[in-house]
């Protein structure tokens, strides 16, 4: 039983941490019609950015993280911005090859400045004490992934559905040419989209590198493809089922890992989405496409 | 008319098949003379597997239009299935039997986990299509990097994530050049053809209108089902040779990076376009292994950016007018005007392969 409920709280702070990268690519989806394929090395460069300010520049951890959001929301912009924005109108096929020539840059780039080996990221979360009830014991920092995904689970939704920029955001998903006909800027727009996306990556990289404690230049990759997999788990373009997919992806893999083998969780995790999507092609939440003849 | 499109389509299979036959007609000059320096004996036989990977892949993305991301998974399971025959066999037949055997059951083996994996993929579409076909290689290799051979006359030879041991297959190129040849013109020949022929055309219809092709009474999920079994088999069948190169081979290797990698290639050389998926392959090995190879350190860093540079040049509305401009296409159509029609479809069809190069 206590193992049960610690494999479900591990599984719950994996899966917030699948959730917020995975958040990153279904708004990027369901707005610029895009997969991001750099968006897992964004992780990886919040994560970097969290060790040169704290351990190298000496900053106080909270100041660390500030940094870290600001770099990853600029270097998100900027990659729509340079590589992405002359590409709007080009075949989907040509995008995702641009994507993979930006996650392999940010990789190298990573790797030229930081080197192979992996950098110890810095324990931000060791003064938050252990929370213990009965027999089980919860870490602080995961309390704490917990409790602020869902935060910002919830500040995004009410976002989304309630400002001027989310209705606008949810306007170009829908329809873009009729959403630039209401006066909608569909560039600006879309800016707006890959600064969230990426400051929600920057906050996943704090909470990953908490948990895994080790960074490489290619860390970004797995989580990347898993919170890639969770945004289609849950039906690409829908917000709540990223959330969604990302916490069920997050449980499966502790689970399979605690109850099964750690060797077979990967094949136990792609195995359940194989599955899901066969059973239901668009995703948990996905909407069904009627076609158009 | 139709006898002139004929021409034109039978001049470009006879030239793309004859190109690929002078290229491995000078590389066997080059190997059994003993002139080709190490590095060119050690690209040939990954250059040659990454052909036919790309046209394979082709088939699916550029034909069939359909994105998988898990070519290298059917590559995986042909070359240990393949090489674990071949390993099996190696004291009882001939290498001349034992490789191109090992070879058609390396070959069935991918064709079979590639129906597997087509029947989902006629339910799915895009992106969804995608991501399975992504988790499915992540399963198998995942899957083999699980398995052990631990009893029996091949105990010890597969050890999970210590990779399958070919020692006692190993084939230097010299001996592997003639199955690669034969290998890379078979699958050019095989995929040339499908796509002059009528399951080609349907093939190509189901691309373009699907909903269209089935309203003609064109059978979609047989299609669908023989091009992805058809790419796995050949893509298996690439993989038992580049087993029999190395003397370990590890599943980790063939991730959904390495399907990428493939993708990349049949988007540079153009959807649909096999010539252009061998002239890629080509290229893009060689292009980060010794062209880039000056920059060191800086090798990745430049081939990204190449990358990223030349697909936001082929969107480039005025990069495209001044490709026009320099096209030398245009140059032998304007010199050839006054010659006969036969002879501007014959530079047409040369020039077609020249362009890419």
């Amino acid at each position: 039983m206590i193992t049960l409920i610690q494999a479900l709280l591990n599984g719950l702070s994996l899966g917030s941490i699948y959730a917020l990268i995975a958040l990153g690519y279904t708004m990027v989806y369901g707005i610029a019609k895009m997969l991001n394929f750099a968006h897992g090395d964004v992780i990886m460069v919040g994560a970097y950015a969290v060790i040169t300010s704290v351990v190298q520049a000496k900053m106080p951890g909270v100041l660390g993280v500030v940094v870290s959001i600001a770099i990853c929301a600029l270097l998100g912009v900027t990659i729509e911005f340079l590589a992405y924005r002359p590409l709007r109108k080009a075949a989907s096929l040509t995008v995702l090859i641009t994507a993979i020539g930006v996650s392999y840059l940010l990789q190298n780039v990573a790797q030229l400045i930081y080197g192979t080996e992996q950098k110890a990221f810095p324990e931000l979360f060791d003064s938050i004490p252990t929370l213990t009830l009965g027999e089980v014991s919860i870490e602080g920092s995961l309390l704490l992934t917990l409790g602020l995904t869902a935060v910002i689970m919830a500040a995004l939704t009410l976002f989304i559905n309630y400002t001027r920029v989310g209705k606008a955001m949810r306007a170009v998903s829908e329809d873009k040419e009729a959403a630039e006909l209401m006066g909608i800027s569909v560039n600006r727009t879309i800016t707006v989209t890959f600064a969230i996306g990426s400051v929600l990556a920057a906050v996943a990289s704090v909470f990953y590198g908490a948990s895994y404690t080790y960074i490489r230049p290619t860390t970004g990759a797995m989580p990347g493809i898993k919170a890639f997999t969770a945004a289609v788990f849950g039906g690409i373009g829908s917000i709540p089922g990223a959330m969604l997919g990302g916490i069920l992806l997050g449980v499966i893999e502790q689970m399979s890992k605690t109850y099964i083998s750690t060797k077979w969780s990967d094949a136990i995790v792609f195995g359940v989405l194989v599955l899901v999507l066969v059973i239901k092609p668009t995703g948990l939440l996905g909407k069904k496409i009627s076609e158009k003849v | 008319m139709k006898t002139n499109l004929k021409q034109k389509l039978l001049n470009k299979t006879a030239l793309t098949m004859s190109g690929i036959a002078l290229l491995y007609l000078v590389l066997c000059l080059m190997v059994y003379s003993g002139m080709a320096s190490r590095q060119l004996l050690l690209v040939i036989l990954p250059i040659s597997c990454h052909i036919v990977l790309a046209v394979s892949l082709n088939l699916v993305v550029g034909f069939l239009g359909e994105l998988s991301l898990g070519h290298a998974g059917f590559m995986s399971v042909g070359l240990f299935t393949g090489c674990l025959v071949s390993i099996a066999t190696v004291d009882v037949l001939p290498m001349a039997v034992r490789i191109p055997l090992s070879m058609i059951i390396g070959g069935v083996a991918a064709a079979a986990v590639g129906l597997v994996v087509g029947l989902p993929a006629l339910r799915l579409k895009g992106d969804y299509l995608a991501i399975v076909t992504l988790g499915c290689g992540e399963i198998i290799k995942n899957v083999i990097n699980n398995l052990h051979i631990k009893k029996g006359p091949l105990a010890g030879v597969l050890d999970g994530a210590l990779g399958l041991n070919t020692k006692t297959i190993y084939s230097n190129i010299k001996q592997l050049l003639p199955f690669l040849i034969v290998l890379v013109l078979l699958v050019v020949w095989v995929v040339l053809n499908i796509q002059k022929s009528r399951h080609g055309r349907a093939i190509m219809a189901i691309r373009d209108n699907r909903i269209a092709a089935e309203a003609t009474g064109i059978n979609v999920t047989y299609y669908k089902l023989m091009v992805f079994i058809l790419a796995a088999f050949f893509a298996g069948m690439a993989g038992v040779l580049y087993g029999h190169g190395f003397s370990i081979i590890k599943s980790a290797e063939f991730g959904y990076n390495f399907s990428i990698e493939l993708l990349i290639i049949v988007v540079f050389g153009g959807m649909g376009k096999v010539h252009g998926s061998v002239i890629a392959a080509i290229l893009l090995y060689t292009l980060p292994e010794i062209v880039l190879r000056e920059f060191s350190d800086y090798r990745m860093l430049a081939y990204s950016i190449v990358l990223i540079v030349i697909m936001l040049l082929s969107e480039n509305r005025r990069f495209k007018e001044w490709k026009d401009s320099v096209s030398l296409k245009k140059l032998f159509k304007k010199m050839f005007k006054s010659k006969t029609a036969v002879a501007v479809t014959e530079t047409d069809a040369k020039e077609g392969g020249a362009d890419e190069s």
